[in-house]
């Protein structure tokens, strides 16, 4: 790792003049992509700027969403009660992600900010209609994912926290990668009354995207048998070591499949 | 750099570290405590797993100043003096390992998921395995050490 400067704010106004103290400062949450990153020496801020001390972490019920703190950790959304009993799907999703060192550091705001192609959360999001909260402004979920690993946050905003709808019914199906769990394909369907939602993660070479024709095909008719007929186009997706892009292209399909119970 | 003091197994270390110095370096390199160890160090293996105020974590993913104020646990301070730690017990006389070098975070991911479920069933250790990789493809001991530690611990499977 590159030499680097660490520092530890309480608070994310403190946050905010600490990365601009820097020339080059990078937001540290629970570190589980950038330590990573930072060891292999493909990325070299000259500083961190450590978010874990900027009281981010709150999960709660508001009205008609579920908000959950940036720095809520992957155990505390798979654990809580709050979430299992409002939205089930999104306690499973990140009760699957990684191993359960990554759970019990990863954050959901690193997660989302760091939009990998392949993570489960930014599918949830994108699905359930979420609006992501930062330190200035509140971005829709359809607004927030411009391409892979790249979003709409500026480099010195911080997520602060996520607000998730309320749907009347979601499920979040993944095929992990074998080894890294990351998914290969997985799809995360919600209904809304009459509106379904389908946001497919791990298959995009624009990262996390909405599939349209399954979802007015799920709104007419909400079964996994409806989607017998749709035919998933694998032009735009990923094809690499692990699965090309037509296997990904079946994948999504099966994967929505399965969601749809 | 800076001076960091850390509470590893009940002791405060103080050291000073440069800020990219991780956690596993200053356990294994500052303080000299090697059961902890580094086997990959891309956050795949498990060798490195201790506990960080009781939740498990790989020290090679985080940085020894990300750790400031946190209880840490090694290897070192499961046991009880001589006593063993039930979980050590079980792995001892269940042959839960060959070599041995992922041994030590075979037990630390094992003491915590049993301490957050006592009842824990051979899918769940399976799953809770899962950032733990044995190279000698041990498993099957592992596996049976875990709930062997599990019944130790209280739990009635």
């Amino acid at each position: 790792m590159y030499s680097t400067k660490y520092v530890k704010p309480n608070s994310t106004t403190e946050a905010l003049e600490a990365i601009k103290s820097l020339g080059d400062g990078k937001f540290l949450a629970g570190g589980m992509t950038l330590i990573p990153t930072l060891k292999q020496r493909l990325a070299s801020p000259d500083g961190l700027v450590d978010l874990s001390g900027c009281k981010l972490d709150s999960i709660a019920e508001e009205g008609e969403t579920l908000k959950i703190g940036a720095m809520a950790r992957h155990v505390s959304v798979a654990e809580s009660a709050v979430v299992k009993k409002v939205i089930p799907a999104l306690a499973k999703l990140a009760d699957g992600i990684g191993d359960r060192q990554v759970r019990n550091r990863g954050t959901i705001g690193g997660s989302v900010a760091n939009n990998d192609p392949s993570a489960c959360y930014p599918s949830a999001v994108l699905a359930l209609k979420a609006t992501i909260h930062t330190n200035n402004r509140s971005i829709a979920a359809d607004d927030f994912f411009t391409g892979m690993f790249e979003t709409a946050l500026e480099d010195d905003e911080i997520i602060e926290s996520i607000s998730f709808s309320k749907p009347t019914k979601a499920n979040y199906v993944k095929f992990p990668n074998p080894a890294s769990r990351y998914a290969m394909v997985g799809v995360f369907v919600a209904q809304f009354g009459d509106e379904v939602r389908v946001a497919v993660t791990g298959a995009g070479e624009g990262g996390v995207f909405r599939h349209q024709e399954m979802e007015s095909v799920l709104s007419s008719n909400f079964s996994a048998d409806s989607l017998s007929s749709v035919n998933i186009d694998s032009d735009g997706l990923i094809s690499d070591l692990h699965a090309s892009a037509e296997y990904r292209a079946n994948l999504i399909k099966e994967m929505t499949k399965r969601a749809v119970v | 750099m800076g001076e960091i003091s850390l509470k590893l197994n009940g002791e405060l270390e103080t050291r000073d570290v440069a800020d990219n110095t991780l956690l596993v370096d200053f356990i294994r390199e500052h303080v000299g405590l090697t059961g902890t160890h580094v086997g990959c160090d891309t956050s795949q293996c498990g060798a490195c797993v201790i506990h960080l105020d009781g939740v498990s974590v790989k020290a090679c993913t985080i940085l020894a100043k990300q750790a400031v104020g946190a209880d840490i646990t090694t290897i070192e301070g499961l046991a009880d003096g001589d006593e063993l730690h039930p979980m050590q017990e079980a792995f001892h006389e269940n042959h839960g390992l060959q070599c041995g070098f992922c041994t030590p975070g075979m037990v630390m991911s094992a003491v915590e998921m049993v301490n957050k479920n006592k009842d824990i069933s051979e899918d769940e250790i399976r799953e809770g395995l899962e950032g733990n990789i044995c190279r000698c493809t041990g498993y099957h001991n592992i596996v049976q050490s875990v709930k062997a530690g599990a019944a130790k611990m209280g739990g009635k499977n």
